[in-house]
């Protein structure tokens, strides 16, 4: 299974390389949207600062959408989704490398949008470490459960409206997790992050092995 | 073909008494709320939906899911009825969210308020809204219906995660505010609004029940008409190739790969 | 099949399987390398048996970094093939396998098919091409509407043990 894992993980982000889809598209949309919400909220009474974790988690959770619509969209290339079924890999490796992929993709768009927020934004950092938990943690569910729910929506022709519908809703909690984190580690707000980064812990292992039973049967079928 | 039997008829006939005698104690019987005034007799429809909704029929359309995808208990029946349960419960969801605006806006002025319970409900509203999606997703039954269930599952999975998270929301970060919904739930309510509750609660069961065994009959037909087309296709394509076959030296079809 | 139950372990059987299908099944963000080394590799191969696949059907020289998307028809088609050879599989499934290959591409195809026979693979080929598959079949089989109406498909002595065979 980990070999698997390796393997499709490898696959797709060398795809991402020699396409460069992520970075040209995915991470240009996710600073769009960050400059959108500064159209929004006007910079000048501290909305920003003060809304800025809450306005990142928000661009993460759009893009991470468009992410995982990607992972599934190299695969309905003539047919390579049957040829991935076809090749006896196991579903779980494959659950976890294309997870895995997701998630360091959403990994370095984040990075890019914290230099983002801070520059655009105005805020400054005060517990970094704290932050890249929060992070870490954010994204392995969020990739965990896009993987879980981008194999469902694949392969049908309304996928592209489908899987923002039954993603994001799942996600309320790890937006609100990472969200409440995220400020103690801004120190816009202060509060205690602790139980916030267990939940997300929680959120990530959960839809971790949820994914990594239901993937391989969902992928059979279509 | 109708969905009608004489169990539903007899179902119908309870809820509708039911639901005649609720609607009696609840807005002529039972005394106003010293606080709300009449406003408290929405909570005679609202409790009873929300409980519903959430608990009894995503419940069912959870467990049907499990069913459905267990290789032991696996039937189509399960399918239809996890299907079935969720419109019910998003209908229930839907009024629920209604009625608790209608009564918000009377009591306390606002038309919504980001307390815990509102929000996991309205959350849990879109859950299965998408849910109800992916079943009428342009695509092969079976698929659809396996796929409809694994999002049963991840949703429910989900619910616990999403009350946990609003709920901390909510208190460590919410001032006290000016209402509180807990004081109007207080289980001391007693004498006829008790009752009334009470007789609302399965009132609105007999309801849900009524719903779903009319719900699943008519999924049931649904999917008689759907064979009975293509069966007429196969016979079609059969007859087709029988014509073919007392001339070979003609056309050659190659059997495609059974799809 | 193959010594394996089709229900319980589908994945040890696939992995001992190649399939053409009409579609190529590859990456077309990825170079024909890419796709060979990771059909290989899933198959539980060394990266090894990609080059040879190279090497077989003519990819191994300008083509082996460009881009399945960039190439032509045929050359993907080939790149196909190749991704079936690179997998070594002990049965091939072959649909209508010399469609999009021109007259030198069919040849190599046909010579392919007999050493995977010869080396010990079942190959079954689904054309309508009579003449050139007839001429690499040991047996043959004739489907009209869907149903068998010609030939025969002899239980074999002992089902477990790959058989030498193509099967048109």
């Amino acid at each position: 299974m980990w070999r698997d894992a390796r393997l499709v993980a490898g696959k797709d982000l060398r795809v991402e390389l020699r396409s460069r889809v992520a970075t040209n598209q995915v991470v240009p949309f996710a600073v769009l949207v960050l400059i959108l919400f500064a159209f929004a909220l006007d910079p000048d009474r501290g909305a920003l600062a003060r809304a800025a974790a809450g306005l990142f988690w928000v661009t993460v959770l759009f893009s991470a959408v468009l992410a995982i619509q990607r992972s599934f969209a190299i695969e309905a290339d003539d047919a390579a989704r049957d040829s991935l079924r076809m090749s006896g890999l196991d579903g779980a490796g494959i659950f976890l490398g294309k997870a895995a992929a997701v998630a360091l993709e959403l990994l370095v768009l984040e990075a890019v949008l914290a230099v983002g927020v801070v520059v655009l934004y105005n805020v400054s950092l005060h517990d970094g470490a704290l932050l890249l938990l929060v992070c870490l943690l954010a994204t392995v569910g969020i990739a965990a459960s896009g993987i879980v729910y981008g194999v469902v929506a694949a392969g049908l022709r309304v996928s592209d409206t489908l899987l923002p519908l039954l993603v994001l809703p799942v996600l309320t909690p790890v937006l609100l997790a990472a969200t409440r984190a995220s400020e103690a580690a801004l120190a816009t707000v202060p509060g205690d992050a602790w139980p916030w980064v267990r939940l997300l812990a929680v959120f990530a292992t959960i839809y971790t092995v949820f994914g990594v039973v239901a993937f391989g049967p969902l992928l059979e079928e279509a | 073909m109708t969905t009608t039997s004489r169990a539903t008829r007899i179902l119908g006939v309870a809820t509708v008494i039911s639901l005649a005698v609720t609607a009696w104690l609840a807005l002529v019987a039972s005394p106003a709320d010293v606080n709300q005034g009449d406003a408290v007799r929405l909570l005679y429809l609202h409790a009873p939906t929300a409980w519903l909704a959430m608990y009894v029929s995503f419940g069912v359309t959870t467990l049907a899911s499990v069913l459905y995808l267990w290789p032991r208990t696996r039937s189509r029946f399960w399918d239809l009825v996890a299907g079935a349960s969720a419109e019910v419960g998003v209908l229930f969801i839907g009024l629920t969210l209604a009625v608790g605006s209608i009564w918000g806006r009377t009591t306390w002025g606002v038309w919504w308020t980001w307390d815990a319970r509102l929000t996991s409900t309205a959350v849990l509203f879109v859950l299965y809204l998408g849910y109800l999606a992916v079943r009428r997703v342009p695509a092969d039954p079976l698929v659809r219906s396996r796929r409809a269930a694994i999002v049963a599952l991840a949703a429910f999975v989900d619910v616990p995660i999403v009350h946990l998270a609003v709920e901390w929301w909510r208190t460590l970060h919410q001032p006290a505010t000016i209402f509180d919904e807990r004081r109007l739930l207080d289980p001391r309510i007693h004498g006829t609004m008790l009752w009334t509750l009470l007789l609302s609660v399965v009132a609105f069961t007999l309801l849900y029940a009524w719903l779903l065994v009319h719900r699943v009959r008519l999924a049931r037909l649904e999917e008689l008409v759907e064979d009975h087309e293509l069966a007429d296709a196969l016979a079609e394509r059969r007859a087709e190739g029988g014509a073919v076959a007392a001339d070979p030296s003609d056309n050659l079809t190659h059997a495609a790969s059974g799809r | 099949m193959l010594g394996h139950d089709l229900r319980s372990d589908r994945r040890a059987v696939r992995r001992r399987v190649g399939l053409l299908g009409h579609a190529s099944g590859l990456y077309d963000d990825l170079t024909v390398e890419d796709n060979l080394r990771f059909a290989a590799r899933a198959a539980g191969h060394p990266v090894a048996a990609a080059g040879e696949a190279m090497v077989r059907l003519g990819l191994d020289g300008r083509l082996r970094q460009v881009r399945v998307g960039r190439l032509s028809a045929g050359q993907r088609r080939r790149t196909a093939v190749a991704a079936v050879v690179a997998r070594q599989p002990e049965v091939w499934l072959l649909d209508e396998p010399h469609a999009g290959l021109d007259a030198a591409g069919r040849d190599l195809l046909d010579s392919i098919v007999a050493e995977a026979a010869a080396g010990g693979a079942t190959v079954i080929l689904a054309s309508h091409e009579l003449e050139r598959a007839t001429g690499l079949a040991t047996r043959r089989l004739l489907v009209v509407g869907g149903r068998v109406i010609d030939g025969v498909l002899t239980p074999g002595p002992d089902p477990e043990r790959p058989r030498a065979d193509v099967v048109a």
